[in-house]
């Protein structure tokens, strides 16, 4: 394994600097939207759109980057079982944000294309669950 | 190679600044925990960058912990709020 020295070495790049260059890249730019969208769109359900970006496409890339890096069964295993877990909780986690942005009208009614939630709503006395 | 660094360090900064200036602006504590979350998910992207520059695995532990416990926080104040709302 070739030793890392920051910066261009005189024979050139190492095929395993390009591949980590270019998927750091791609989960930095992940952040950068997530963070551009929180802070440009206009209500819960669209920032949620936008937090998902690094949760899962930032965190594939990162650690698919790691896992090409030092290659072995261990960092592999490990690898899975984040990306795994990751994709397990994110969705739950959304999916309950965004019951609840819902349920308490956190959302802006003009910008919907569809609530396929509204004639199953709760009326508005009623205890909510 | 540190021109890569250098950007991606630079994205990553502003997709934190960007969370944390919607945890402090955000209306109501929904938007504040998606932006946690982004947080969240910006310092295990960091952690795994560091990892793959310096091409070393001793803090996958670390990411597998914070991927598992994420869901803690949101899961828990979502459902706080869906009972009751302050905000």
């Amino acid at each position: 394994m070739p030793e890392l020295d920051l910066g261009f070495g005189p024979d050139g790049l190492d095929a395993r600097d390009v591949v980590t260059a270019i998927l750091v890249l791609l989960a930095a730019l992940m952040c950068f939207a997530a963070g551009v969208g929180l802070l440009r769109f206009p209500d819960v359900l669209s920032r949620l759109h936008a937090a998902t970006k690094p949760q899962i496409l930032g965190l594939i890339a990162i650690v698919a980057d790691v896992a090409v890096t030092n290659l072995s069964l261990g960092t592999i295993t490990l690898a899975v079982a984040i990306v795994f877990f990751q994709s397990l909780t994110a969705p739950a986690s959304a999916h309950l944000v965004g019951r609840a942005a819902y349920r308490t009208n956190h959302y802006e009614r003009s910008i919907l294309l569809t609530d396929e939630f509204a004639p199953r709503s709760r009326p508005p006395d009623s205890p909510s669950r | 190679m540190i021109i890569v660094i250098a950007v991606a360090g630079l994205l990553m900064a502003g997709g934190a600044v960007g969370a944390i200036v919607r945890i402090i602006r955000g209306p109501s504590a929904l938007d504040r925990i998606i932006a946690s979350d982004v947080l969240v998910a910006t310092a295990i992207i960091a952690i795994g960058a560091e990892m793959a520059i310096n091409r070393h695995t001793d803090n996958l532990p670390v990411m597998l912990g914070l991927a598992l416990f994420g869901i803690v926080g949101s899961v828990s104040v979502a459902r706080f709020i869906s009972s009751r709302d302050d905000t």
